[in-house]
């Protein structure tokens, strides 16, 4: 980790594991959308509507990775004044609030023809949109100083501080009775669907991950241009 | 201890020779819960339904609009560096600095809460839990806000950032206190909501004062 504090080294990096990521991204995703959609059976109680899971479900998981990824660049930012975790925190917080969105929406495009409502104040949607929101005021607080670097140590405590909501969101089903329904993947008692099911949800998954991974080495390749730009604008200026 | 004692008396005389600053809070309080009867009309079944809900609502409101007084005025005279360098611990003095926001802003509210529910119709077996709720879930506002109002020192616009910060992270003290409320008005014991409340309080007297010294360290660099 520490071999990769150095900027340079951490461009070549990404420069080397951005395509690969890119092609299994595309790989995966379309071998999980033709799993999900067309090659996998309907489900008995809830139909065709099931296969909205195959992209909620990875979009949750992929919404409490990234924050939990952020949560720990930020710990390594502040711990070690790792020099490039701080923009791989600032680089992954929109992608994570993405995927939040998503999972939230297609939650609710799901829960309409499923439960009746768009919308149930259950603890998982609580502190799943809670999420979203500690998304939205870690990118709020990043920008909101005129110091960048004030702003990235800052935002990087609010997002060590709200790493708190990720167990719960976790095991709020687990915790309490909710209308969402409980874990059925990730549990000590290994997953407890099909793998005519259980197949393309990992495929979506991992497709969403390479995706994350994909765009993660290309905004952090950004920011740091963006970084020498504003440092060659200052010497010039002098 | 020296200087946890010598921070809160100073923050406590500051506060009363400012007296107008809690008044303020106070004030804000009891109009933003006079504003419900008049925006749902005065029926009483509906008012006393509502009742537990909007007391928090308003005194999480309320709490949080004075959250910024914590640090601001002492970042601004450069109090702030010198409580950074002293030798007392500064996650001491963040905890002197919340228990002087509590006792300045928080136990106005507890003791205006019965008030309040008067106004919102709360029924009779709703008081004794509101008020208990209310002193043990307050301190927990006040320690978050602490977190929040060192991170939001030197922002344009600190106010308004403030509560995207904060309101998230109050929402599990909404959650329980309202709940322990609305238990008592069902003749169910509050006991697990007060217990989790009480715990959350702990939780944030153990974890907040660090990072918001993390955070007033930054402020100051």
């Amino acid at each position: 980790m520490h071999r990769f504090a150095n900027p340079t080294r951490f461009v070549a990096l990404s420069r080397a594991v951005q395509p690969w990521a890119a092609g299994i991204a595309l790989a995966t995703l379309l071998a999980g959308l033709w799993f999900g959609l067309l090659a996998s059976p309907p489900d008995y109680q809830q139909g065709e509507t099931v296969r909205i899971m195959y992209v909620h479900v990875p979009a949750a998981w992929m919404a409490m990775f990234c924050y939990t990824a952020m949560a720990g660049a930020s710990a390594a930012a502040l711990v070690w004044k790792h020099a490039v975790a701080h923009v791989t925190a600032r680089a992954t917080a929109p992608i994570g609030a993405a995927f939040t969105f998503l999972a939230l929406v297609t939650g609710s495009l799901w829960g309409k023809p499923m439960w009746g409502t768009w919308w149930v104040w259950d603890t998982r949607l609580t502190s799943v949109l809670i999420l979203f929101f500690l998304y939205l005021g870690y990118m709020a607080l990043e920008n909101a100083f005129d110091d960048r670097a004030r702003g990235a140590k800052a935002a990087a405590i609010l997002a060590i501080v709200g790493a708190v909501n990720v167990p719960i969101i976790k095991f709020s089903v687990d915790w309490w009775n909710t209308l969402h329904q409980p874990a059925s993947v990730v549990r000590l008692d290994g997953p407890a669907i099909h793998p005519s099911m259980l197949t393309p949800l990992i495929l979506m998954a991992v497709g969403y991950t390479a995706f994350y991974i994909w765009v993660l080495c290309l905004r952090v390749r950004a920011d740091i241009n963006m970084s020498k730009v504003r440092a060659l604008k200052l010497r010039n200026a002098g | 201890m020296n200087g946890f004692g010598a921070l809160l008396r100073r923050d406590l005389k500051l506060a009363y020779r400012q007296a107008s600053d809690s008044l303020t809070v106070l004030a804000f309080f009891v109009l933003a819960t006079v504003l419900f009867p008049l925006a749902v009309g005065p029926e009483p079944a509906i008012l006393a339904r509502i009742a537990a809900g909007v007391v928090w609502v308003a005194a999480l409101l309320a709490a949080m609009l004075s959250m910024d007084r914590m640090f601001q005025s002492d970042y601004d005279d450069g109090t702030l560096e010198l409580l950074v360098i002293a030798p007392a611990p500064l996650e001491l003095c963040v905890l002197a600095k919340a228990t002087a926001h509590w006792l300045t802003t928080g136990v106005p509210l507890i003791v205006a809460a019965p008030l309040m529910g008067l106004f919102l119709n709360l029924d009779t077996g709703g008081y004794a839990t509101l008020l208990l709720a209310l002193a043990l879930g307050t301190p927990s506002l006040s320690l978050i806000g602490a977190v929040g109002a060192a991170l939001v020192l030197g922002t344009r616009r600190g106010g308004a950032l403030l509560s995207l910060l904060i309101l998230p992270l109050f929402v599990p003290v909404l959650i329980f206190g309202v709940g322990a409320v609305e238990a008592a008005l069902t003749d169910v014991s509050a006991r697990p909501q007060l217990l989790i409340l009480a715990a959350l309080t702990l939780a944030a007297l153990s974890l907040a004062p660090w990072p918001a010294a993390a955070a007033l360290r930054q402020a100051v660099e």
